[in-house]
């Protein structure tokens, strides 16, 4: 008989736990608690005794946790997944997606393993687009400051914006350098002579 | 041939010699470029080097030696050097610090430091550590052990991550801390506490981070291990030099995001201990250098071991017997004799003995070892010969 596991998910930001939860309902019909509050994790994971602790590995309270495994009861006690080195395949999968697991001693790895697999899909995805955001971001920068760079050579020289946009691109193009680069030291040069 | 080599750390002060070595040339020189990886807690740092997603890391010293013990995971790891003497510091909830009017946070009687702290616990006295596995934790356990007299019923020493260590002072979660720079002085600034004691006054000399790379990766490639042992003692040594103190509180503050001027109180030792901005020195308070302070004494690791293995259950015999393996002062010998370094002529010392600075047998005949007193006067022999 396979009763239910009991899983706790350490995550502060709600829209990355109701993702990693939904992930982890896919997996079987598991009793899965979200805790937020991050003080007296210790703690709280102690009282609820879940057989599987989920977090991000990014979290520094993951050091708090480090502590129940050296609880007194030894079979009740959660270790850390890379303890068990019966599937390196899946702690490397696991560190690469940034998912750190403790699991109680002694349970199967066929239990686990399902579980562990919907959870390091959802981190994958989760850093798919984190990465992503940083991306779109840092393109959103570079574009104001190139139009920043751009306005500045159109006021010096009296010059039009493809005329600006063609001088920069070749600067950056003598210098081996980045267009961003090169427009934002142009910023900063301008800046500095305000 | 430049080799690049991917390096661990938590970004602490104490990471300095790794920073400084890749910021100052000291890698450079060696034919190294660090990548150096900040790392969030010390578990997933550990994680990381056992796993080889990097080649060494800073460490916590008790961490190789409890792996060695068979506590905390199976991995093994090596110590090739300490990378800082002390630098740690004890601190109370302004709460608590209130009903310690008697006290003088003078910094430097851990004996009357004690005695006022207990005396102004009413039940609970919770201290958050930074892991299980750490100076700070045995350090703060050795204290109030050796105060000789009764501890609250309510004692409890729990893992809080140092950044939340503002909050959960706030909230009362937990009494009291002990953590690494900047974090103390972060939750001074912040006003969530007062600083009560410098670990050094405790134990004047105790090893705190290590340079740990996994068991037999040293031996496997030395050429490797010994430009990077080189790197990062020349790094100390620089760090060593009060006059460069400044450049180095630029240098850290930029890789540890916090301002040059918290960062250059715990590198001076001159610690603001209060909100209100009062001021204490606390000399020793974080060594890098001077007095083979990067010599990983098989004595410290004994010492380590030998605690370990009490509180977990082990025979403290044997554990200090396996923990002494784990600081391979022989690998430190082999890279840093040749490139001049003064070695003591013994790997081992008994701990606590040295109460003034004191000339030692050494290669080169100049070494002088600081004093490493304990603050209750205890001496630890290990036992070891040479």
């Amino acid at each position: 008989m396979n009763r239910r596991l009991s899983i706790i998910v350490v995550e502060k930001d709600r829209d990355r736990a109701v993702m990693i939860v939904d992930g982890l309902r896919e997996a079987g019909d598991h009793d899965v608690l979200v805790i937020a509050d991050e003080l007296g994790l210790a703690r709280r994971i102690s009282e609820r005794n879940p057989d599987l602790v989920l977090i991000d590995a990014g979290n520094p309270s993951r050091d708090a946790i480090e502590e129940l495994t050296l609880a007194s009861a030894p079979l009740q006690r959660p270790v850390a997944m890379f303890v068990d080195e019966s599937d390196g395949a899946l702690t490397q999968a696991a560190i690469e997606a940034g998912v750190s697991a403790y699991v109680v001693a002694g349970l199967s790895a066929n239990r686990i393993k399902p579980v562990l697999d919907a959870a390091i899909a959802r981190f994958h995805l989760m850093q798919k687009m984190r990465v992503e955001l940083a991306e779109t971001r840092r393109a959103l920068e570079e574009r104001k400051v190139i139009d920043r760079a751009k306005g500045i050579v159109m006021r010096a020289k009296g010059i039009g914006e493809d005329e600006a946009y063609a001088l920069l691109r070749k600067a950056a193009m003598d210098q081996g350098r980045k267009l961003a680069e090169v427009a934002q030291a142009l910023v900063t040069a301008a800046e500095l002579l305000k | 041939m430049t080799v690049t080599l991917r390096l661990g750390f938590v970004p602490l002060v104490d990471a300095a010699p790794l920073i400084v070595a890749e910021a100052m040339g000291f890698a450079e020189e060696e034919g190294l470029a660090l990548d150096l990886v900040g790392a969030p807690s010390w578990s997933s740092l550990r994680d990381l080097l056992a796993v080889g997603q990097v080649a060494g890391a800073q460490m916590l010293a008790p961490v190789p030696v409890a792996l060695a013990l068979g506590l905390g995971g199976p991995a093994r790891f090596e110590v090739l050097s300490v990378l800082n003497l002390n630098g740690n510091a004890i601190g109370v909830s302004t709460a608590l610090a209130a009903r310690m009017q008697d006290h003088d946070f003078a910094l430097s009687d851990a004996r009357a430091a004690g005695l006022s702290l207990l005396a102004a616990v009413e039940q609970r006295l919770r201290i958050g550590v930074p892991f299980a596995f750490s100076m700070h934790n045995e350090l703060v356990r050795y204290w109030l052990e050796g105060l000789g007299v009764p501890l609250p019923q309510g004692l409890e020493i729990v893992t809080v991550p140092p950044p939340l260590m503002p909050d959960a002072l706030a909230t009362g979660e937990v009494d009291a801390f002990c953590v690494g720079e900047p974090r103390g002085s972060v939750a001074v600034d912040r006003g969530a506490g007062v600083l009560l004691l410098p670990t050094s006054a405790i134990w004047a000399a105790a090893p705190e981070k290590v340079l740990a790379v996994r068991a037999g990766w040293a031996e496997a490639d030395p050429d490797l291990a010994g430009r990077l042992i080189r790197a990062i003692w020349r790094a100390g040594r620089w760090l060593g030099q009060a006059a460069n103190l400044t450049v180095a509180g630029e240098v850290l503050a930029a890789r540890l995001g916090v301002s040059a001027e918290l960062i250059e109180r715990s590198l001076t030792g001159r610690l603001v201990i209060a909100a209100d901005g009062a001021e204490r020195f606390a000399p020793a308070f974080l060594r890098f250098d001077g007095g083979a302070a990067g010599f990983p004494w098989r004595s410290q690791a004994a010492w380590i071991g030998a605690r370990l293995g009490r509180r977990h259950g082990l025979n403290p015999l044997g554990a200090q017997v396996i923990a002494a393996e784990v600081f391979r002062s022989d690998i430190y010998r082999l890279h840093l004799g040749p490139a001049g370094a003064d070695l003591p002529a013994a790997s081992a010392k008994v701990e606590g003995s040295l109460l003034l600075p004191t000339p030692v047998a050494s290669s080169r005949g100049k070494l002088i070892l600081p004093p490493d007193q304990f603050y209750d006067a205890q001496v630890f022999d290990p036992g070891l010969a040479g």
